[in-house]
């Protein structure tokens, strides 16, 4: 079983490779030169591993866990984008008053209230899903939209930098920063997702908890008959903890990368994360492979687009051909049930065909 | 008193130019929902519908233009189909990835066909189509009869897909294959072919959309240019009540809350104008909330 899982993952990247490698050709561009571009931009040295890939890949593995579990539960959260936005707007403004606490306490604290900011800001859809019953796919896409004219707004307003000139804030309290690895620029957060993950495995796997989100996901009325599960707030759980956690990754991300707020912090985090999440089957360490595979991916195409004038843009076709040739794979193979069903009976449930 | 006839004039066609894509996306999107598919794709084929429609256009005219627009859309959803419908997998995944490979593949495209700035960027565009007589009615005249075409497309197409959907043989075994599949199947409706048409169809939309969006509204390509119309569409899908009428009504509101910017500037109040672009969002919602219990979509949405 995983085995297969690790054959069809590097299928599907050796296709999108060769899609992209393809289609460069017949544009083109020098492919050998944007492929090796690719290459060492990602994993050509120490730094491009750790400065590079790593730290681009910390916010999607972040993210991607918190989705993996609305996902288990069968909650569509498609605005971790705008979660996202609200913990980097929240974490900036605390940031920006906690020059004069101890460092691990102020970072401590500009991490906690990102985790608020993303609670805070699912909080609507939730009501929304539980209250109104409105399907959270919409509520939470509808939400991004809202999240980034706030952050346009906050960026030109209440947190503009001192000078008012650009749409931008002032830089975070030194003490409010991530501490970073010598000689490198990845910061702490890589740390916290990968101890995320590995808690969230934990979960998963030992806890009661951890079979409700599963036996919910795979079917609300037969988790409600035979488990006597409150199928309605698991899924509203589930859904507000994704949301935390996107949100908490944007704490991280202006704590460890940016130090600062501005317009298009994100370059699509909460939109890739779903790949991501799903790429690696919801679960964690499967989350954490496939977050630092686009982390590569896309660490290595800036690489692409310096050295051979490659857009960069260019390997969110090689994502998308992942995903596609991945979906097909388990489809094929499972003879047609939905990817989340699959995985509900991948990771060992009695009614997998739920 | 004398400007306000102008000014709401003016904002009304600005509505009507605005909902115009997404009128176009969301009828399109209702026919493929109808049959039990939930497009997330369209995003990515409006995308694509206005990189084709803007390089149709600069090589020959806007018509080839519009042509190229909707072929590139059911090109991207004859891909989503063979995924979704030929092999059964997750709809919402699958779409997700169309987007995001289109974004990658209109901008590589775009730089390779016009360089990084791609500014100067001179396209031929559909001009306004002002309808004898109708066009000169006082305020409602300019913003319904004085449109480029797809605007009239868009209205012409409300009552055709109705009459499609709820009228003939087809439209009732598309609807019945949304509804129940299996119950579909076993009464002798190829379900799979009837929901790879549709959403075809969807598709064909989508790009009409995009073309529109450069060829009727902004005038030019960015990239990214969509900014999430397509995943708007699907809000007023289900704010339409996935009927073709009630589609069209949700788009022009949600195109009348966007065009209030235009409106507030002009009436230069002092308020930040992030907040007039949160406003179409907001009420949407408060539109969804509002609906509790009204609205039922169609039964087998999203199941393979």
């Amino acid at each position: 079983m995983r085995a297969r899982g690790w054959l069809v993952g590097t299928g599907a990247l050796l296709a999108g490779i060769a899609v992209l490698a393809t289609g460069l050709g017949l544009a083109g561009y020098d492919a050998g030169l944007a492929l090796g571009a690719l290459w060492s931009g990602a994993f050509g040295s120490w730094y491009a591993i750790t400065s590079a890939t790593l730290v681009r890949s910390v916010p999607l593995v972040v993210i991607g866990l918190g989705l993996a579990i609305a996902f288990r539960a069968g909650a569509f959260n498609i605005g971790a984008e705008g979660q996202f936005y609200a913990g980097a707007i929240a974490a900036t403004w605390l940031g920006l008053h906690v020059g004069s606490l101890p460092a691990p306490l102020a970072a401590a604290a500009v991490l906690s209230v990102a985790l608020l900011a993303g609670a805070l800001w699912v909080a609507v859809p939730v009501l929304l899903r539980v209250r109104y019953g409105v399907l959270e796919v919409i509520s939470t896409l509808l939400l991004n939209f809202v999240a980034e004219a706030t952050m346009s707004l906050v960026v030109q307003g209440p947190l503009q930098e001192r000078q008012g000139i650009y749409p931008q804030s002032d830089a975070i309290a030194e003490a409010a920063r991530l501490p970073l690895m010598p000689g490198t620029r990845l910061h702490a957060g890589f740390l916290i997702a990968l101890a995320g993950a590995a808690v969230l495995h934990h979960l998963f796997t030992r806890t009661v908890w951890g079979f409700q989100l599963r036996a919910v996901g795979l079917g609300q009325r037969a988790a409600e008959i035979s488990g006597r599960i409150d199928s309605r707030w698991a899924v509203a759980g589930a859904l507000a903890i994704s949301g935390a956690i996107a949100g908490l990754a944007g704490g991280i991300e202006v704590a460890g990368v940016s130090y600062a707020l501005f317009q298009n912090l994100s370059p699509g985090y909460g939109f890739t994360a779903i790949a991501v999440a799903l790429l690696g089957r919801l679960h964690p360490l499967g989350v954490v492979l496939a977050g630092i595979l686009f982390g590569a991916l896309e660490a290595g195409a800036s690489a692409m687009q310096r050295e051979a004038g490659v857009p960069a843009v260019a390997v969110y076709v090689v994502e998308a051909v992942v995903i596609l040739v991945v979906l097909l794979a388990e489809s094929l193979r499972r003879g047609g049930t939905t990817a989340l069903a699959a995985i509900g009976s991948a990771t060992g449930t009695a009614w997998g065909r739920g | 008193m004398t400007e306000t006839i102008p000014l709401v004039a003016g904002f009304l066609a600005a509505a009507v130019r605005v909902a115009t894509p997404i009128m176009l996306a969301a009828t399109g999107e209702t026919i493929t929902q109808r049959s039990g598919v939930l497009n997330l794709g369209i995003e990515g084929m409006m995308l694509a519908g206005a990189l084709a429609a803007t390089l149709g256009a600069t090589a020959v005219g806007p018509w080839t233009g519009v042509a190229l627009g909707i072929g590139a859309g059911m090109l991207l959803a004859a891909v989503f189909a063979l995924v979704v419908i030929g092999a059964r997998a997750d709809q919402v995944i699958a779409g997700t990835a169309i987007t995001l490979g289109a974004v990658g593949l209109t901008g590589t495209i775009y730089r390779q066909a016009y360089g990084a700035g791609g500014a100067g960027l001179d396209l031929p565009t559909l001009a306004p189509i002002p309808l004898p007589g109708l066009s000169s009615l006082p305020i409602l005249g300019p913003a319904l009869f004085s449109q480029p075409a797809p605007t009239y497309l868009g209205f012409l197409a409300v009552p055709i897909v109705w009459w499609l959907l709820f009228r003939t043989r087809a439209g009732l075994a598309l609807r019945a294959t949304g509804e129940s599949a299996e119950v579909a199947r076993a009464s002798g409706v190829p379900t799979r072919r009837v929901r790879a048409a549709a959403t075809l169809a969807g598709g064909g939309f989508a790009g009409l959309a995009g073309a529109t969006l450069v060829l009727a509204q902004v005038g030019s390509f960015a990239e990214r240019m969509t900014a999430g119309r397509g995943y708007v569409a699907i809000a007023i899908v289900v704010l339409g009540r996935w009927h073709p009428a009630g589609v069209a009504v949700a788009a022009l509101a949600f195109g009348a809350a966007m065009a209030l910017q235009f409106l507030f500037q002009t009436l230069e109040l002092d308020l930040p104008y992030q907040l007039f672009l949160m406003l179409p969002y907001v009420l949407a919602l408060l539109a969804l909330a509002g609906m509790v219990g009204r609205v039922r979509a169609p039964a087998d949405l999203a199941k393979p």
